[in-house]
């Protein structure tokens, strides 16, 4: 059974505890760090035809095949030319099957591990529909800001469905 | 006590046996069912001798009455009678079991017994002195009695039974891998035993503990370990009990589940011993009739006491019981829970099947015994004692089996190895410096790299060559036992596999060879009589078709009747009887869970460990399985296997600045069309003449969505491919190569999409996708869209 089933719009909130915080658009953004394996360079991306915008393609990690996902085109940020400070965060996640599965996952930049105590970590306010708070699990104060705390396995989980509607629907990327 | 009386037994079990199966195949509604099963029980009552005993006997003049009964009503078989058989059989295969071991009879029948009451006449007992006035002698509540019959006062314990270890015509890689196969088996009912010791009604693990004693009976019955498969059995239908609800676990049948567990892996321990040449041709001593007998009694639902007393008897009684033959008794209590070598050699040696050709240990080893148990230089006779223990450490098996995820990550780890060996290799800094030293260790470097990527590769690709013969050997078997006659044909047994999934394909063709053989080919007049050839044939076939891996059981047998499975699944609750279902949806029913149940127990087809078992290992490797059959011409198994890590070559086709593979099996040709070769077709798109077909084009780059430079056909490079009957031309920009390349699942993430069948990491380090010629060649409507 994987440890988070797919449960949306209702989630616990974030826990308190070490978080790896980046950018996206310039907005900042933290996920838990358990579920970091590890920061790589932009690599050669080999795209995957018909799939999502999102879904950048996939890439070799020493001999893994691993797909990668950009947040930014997930959550309709804009998406600036990529830069040095672009890097690629390889995340655990839980898969679909059970177990957990890598997923890269391209950003603007890496900031810092940040501690986040329950204090810090507040619930989601309502965003009125100008970002998708299906994958926001707190917003967390820091010295520096505010950080969005996301959840990624709920971003897995409902990939598959995009892309059935995408493929079911072929006339929306004939152009 | 005559041999007589074995083969005696051995006949009857024979004839036993194929009652079993005819029960199996008989046709509730067919005419005149009887008689083949009244041919039978003749062919049954003729092997019985006059020293049957009593037990038998009855229940042979009560199956004679009532068949007569029935021949008389309307010689017609229904499932309710089928039912009864079904409940005769197993009895008197059991009760013949008894009869060879002089076990107490187990419980007649429920049913059987109300009715002939009345009418059966008191057979006269020509063989035993029947102490009980009622039909059936051995009953539970005697059982106790009947314990103390067969054997003087204090020893309880029957006596061991010798086996022959190394079966007579084993090929050894064969044996190999039984013993491997077998240590695993015994880990998970071992496993399986100490949760079911804290909650004895844990199905999860019943059911493991179940599958697990069954293959291990299929296994041993492959490899004609006769004696083994008898002891498999019996826990087997003890644990069957069980997770059906009909019989509760107590301590002491867990007791005797660990004590078989002991047995098969002192056996398997001894087996492999002797693979490697250790003491080879030695026989071992196990107490296996002891251990039947335990089950019998703990089946017959003794009162635990009782069960204890006989249950618990090996262990501590037996301690004073050799001691007046065997010398030294010191060595024996060492030897815990099966104290056994030494327990009732010699005195009681007539009665096991065959006489016990060892000596009680000569005392001057035997002291050494339980000081230094694998005293290394120890002779045969003073290590058996020891086998217990030595048994837990496997000496030189000759198979490291190792998890599949740490050859997965080695591979993968050689495989980048590899680029930085070639990245260090090429570096222009490093190419600079001349030094002969250096060159030399760089190529050594090199040498190494690709002889570790080439071992690295070779762990993972078996053929499935091995697998297949597995097959004829059980197919020889089934055969035999059945009285068949069946030739098995082998196609493509060098077609390579992951070693995983040949694996994981070896439990299921096991189980769908037999199958075939139990059910599919009919017996030698039938054929006959249907205007086909006495022997039947099953062929077995793999090859690769567009990105799987194809294994096929073909049989000429009787073929499929949708009208009876679907009869079978109506009466078994699968579907309502108003379903409509096509013949490939009946079809599809064999595969439900509890379709194939216990009608018969026999060590051939299971007891509802069936084709839902096969289909769900195949689903697990993410393999699919069909079925055709033309009933009355037979029935062709298809099953569809990833070929996820499988290398295969590929040819390098490029569109854009991206590579695609395009598996080379499915690749005929590929030119550069010259003008004129290409023709619009009015709402059909582009076709091009290849050897004087036209063959539609389909335009890779623009299928994609991907950028490419060859707009106009003549600019690129058309790539014929084929996948079954139908080939299609994918126009790509660029030809780079073939390699061979080793495919990678994509995920989940990307589990939707048709156009991709992996993912390859190519020589540079980059990821190349393959393409799934198969979908690309199906994919007929939309490309008509997009080519208009």
């Amino acid at each position: 059974m994987p440890p988070t089933p797919p449960q949306h719009h209702s989630h616990p909130g974030a826990t308190p505890g070490k978080y790896l915080t980046f950018t996206l658009s310039g907005e900042s953004y933290g996920i838990p760090v358990l579920k970091v394996r590890e920061i790589i360079r932009l690599c050669p991306i080999t795209p995957v035809a018909n799939m999502p915008e999102h879904v950048k393609g996939v890439i070799n990690l020493r001999g893994k095949v691993i797909p990668l996902v950009d947040l930014r085109a997930k959550f309709c940020l804009p998406i600036s030319a990529d830069t040095e400070r672009n890097c690629i965060v390889v995340t655990q996640i839980a898969a679909a099957g059970g177990g957990t599965r890598l997923y890269g996952v391209i950003v603007d930049g890496v900031e810092e591990v940040a501690n986040f105590t329950a204090a810090d970590i507040e619930p989601t306010p309502d965003f009125g529909g100008a970002v998708d708070s299906m994958f926001i699990t707190g917003m967390a104060k820091s010295g520096t800001g505010v950080k969005t705390l996301i959840d990624l396995d709920k971003i897995s989980a409902v990939d598959g469905t995009i892309a059935i509607q995408a493929l079911g629907l072929p006339s929306s990327q004939a152009s | 006590m005559s041999n007589d009386r074995f083969e005696t037994i051995a006949r009857a079990k024979k004839v036993v046996q194929q009652i079993g199966l005819e029960l199996a195949f008989v046709d509730a509604v067919k005419e005149n069912g009887v008689d083949g099963i009244n041919e039978l029980v003749r062919h049954l009552e003729s092997a019985l001798d006059q020293e049957t005993p009593e037990p038998i006997v009855e229940a042979m003049t009560a199956v004679r009455q009532w068949i007569d009964e029935r021949v008389a009503a309307d010689n017609k078989l229904s499932s309710v009678t089928i039912a009864r058989l079904g409940d005769w059989q197993p009895w008197i295969d059991a009760a013949l079991m008894s009869w060879e071991y002089e076990l107490p009879y187990p419980a007649f029948p429920e049913g059987w017994r109300t009715s002939e009451e009345a009418t059966v006449p008191q057979a006269a007992p020509p063989f035993q002195a029947a102490p009980a006035p009622s039909l059936v002698p051995a009953q539970p509540t005697s059982a106790p009695a009947g314990r103390a019959q067969p054997s003087p006062a204090p020893a309880t314990l029957l006596p061991e039974q010798t086996v022959e270890v190394m079966p007579a015509d084993a090929d050894a890689e064969m044996l190999q891998l039984f013993c491997a196969e077998a240590q695993d088996l015994l880990q998970d009912i071992e496993q399986g035993v100490l949760v079911l010791e804290v909650n004895p009604t844990d199905s999860s693990s019943l059911d493991s503990l179940f599958r697990a004693f069954h293959t291990f009976k299929g296994n041993v019955g492959v490899m004609k370990l006769m004696v083994l498969q008898q002891l498999a059995h019996e826990l087997e239908s003890m644990l069957d009990a069980a997770r059906r609800g009909k019989y509760r676990l107590v301590s002491e049948s867990i007791t005797a589940i660990l004590s078989g567990a002991d047995i098969l892996k002192r056996f398997v321990a001894e087996l492999s011993n002797q693979i490697v040449g250790v003491n080879t041709g030695r026989t071992i001593d196990l107490p296996i009739p002891q251990l039947i007998h335990d089950v019998h009694s703990l089946l017959a639902g003794e009162s635990p006491a009782a069960a204890k007393a006989a249950g618990g008897a090996p262990q501590a009684d037996a301690v004073p019981a050799p001691s007046p033959l065997s010398p030294s008794p010191p060595p024996a209590p060492a030897l815990s829970l099966t104290s056994t070598t030494v327990a009732g050699s010699g005195a009681e040696s007539p009665r096991s099947t065959t006489p016990l050709p060892d000596e009680p240990p000569p005392p001057p080893q035997a002291p050494a015994a339980p000081m230094s148990p694998v005293a290394p230089t120890a002779p045969p006779v003073a290590k058996a004692p020891a086998a217990n223990q030595a048994a837990v450490p496997v000496i030189g098996s000759g198979i490291v089996r190792v998890d599949t995820l740490k050859l997965d990550s080695l591979i993968d780890l050689v495989g980048e190895l590899v680029i930085a060996q070639s990245m260090v290799v090429q570096n222009p800094e490093l190419k600079a410096i001349t030094s002969a030293h250096l060159s030399r260790c760089l190529g050594q470097l090199r040498g190494i790299t690709s002889d570790l990527q080439r071992t690295a590769m070779s762990l993972r690709m078996v053929p499935i060559r091995s697998t297949f013969q597995k097959m004829s050997r059980l197919v020889r078997d089934l055969a035999l036992q059945q009285g068949k006659e069946i030739a098995l044909e082998l196609e493509g047994e060098e077609t390579e596999l992951d070693r995983n999934i040949v694996e994981e394909l070896s439990d299921p063709l096991v189980h769908m060879i037999r199958n075939s053989a139990d059910h599919g080919i009919e017996m030698p007049a039938a054929r006959s009589a249907a205007g086909k050839p006495s022997a039947g044939t099953i062929t077995l076939r793999a090859f690769h078709q567009g990105g799987f891996i194809v294994i096929q059981i073909e049989d000429d047998g009787r073929g499929l009747s949708p009208a009876k499975i679907r009869a079978k699944a109506i009466e078994r609750g699968i579907i309502r009887a108003d379903e409509i279902l096509d013949d490939r949806e009946t079809f599809d029913l064999i595969f439900a869970a509890g379709f194939s149940t216990a009608e018969k127990v026999t060590d051939l087809s299971g007891r509802g460990v069936g084709m839902d078992v096969v289909r769900r290992n195949i689903e697990k490797m993410r393999g699919k399985i069909e079925i055709d059959s033309i009933e009355g011409r037979g029935t062709t198994f298809t099953l569809y296997v990833p070929l996820t890590l499988a290398i295969i070559e590929g040819l390098l086709v490029g569109i854009g600045d991206q590579r695609y593979v395009i598996p080379t099996l499915s690749v005929r040709e590929s030119f550069r069309p010259l003008p004129g070769m290409v023709t619009q077709v009015q709402g059909r798109g582009e076709v091009v003449s290849v050897r004087g077909r036209l063959t539609p084009i389909l335009r890779l780059g623009r299928h994609l969505n991907t950028p490419h430079t060859a707009t106009d056909p003549t600019e690129g490079i058309i790539v014929v491919v084929e996948a079954g009957q139908d080939s299609r031309c994918l126009l790509v920009d660029q030809l780079i190569g073939k390699q061979e390349v080793v495919i990678k699942n994509l995920g989940d993430m990307f589990r939707h999409q048709t156009e991709f069948a992996g993912a390859a990491i190519l020589g540079d380090g980059r990821v190349g996708l393959i393409l799934d010629v198969n979908a690309l060649v199906k994919l007929k409507a939309r490309n008509n869209g997009e080519a208009a």
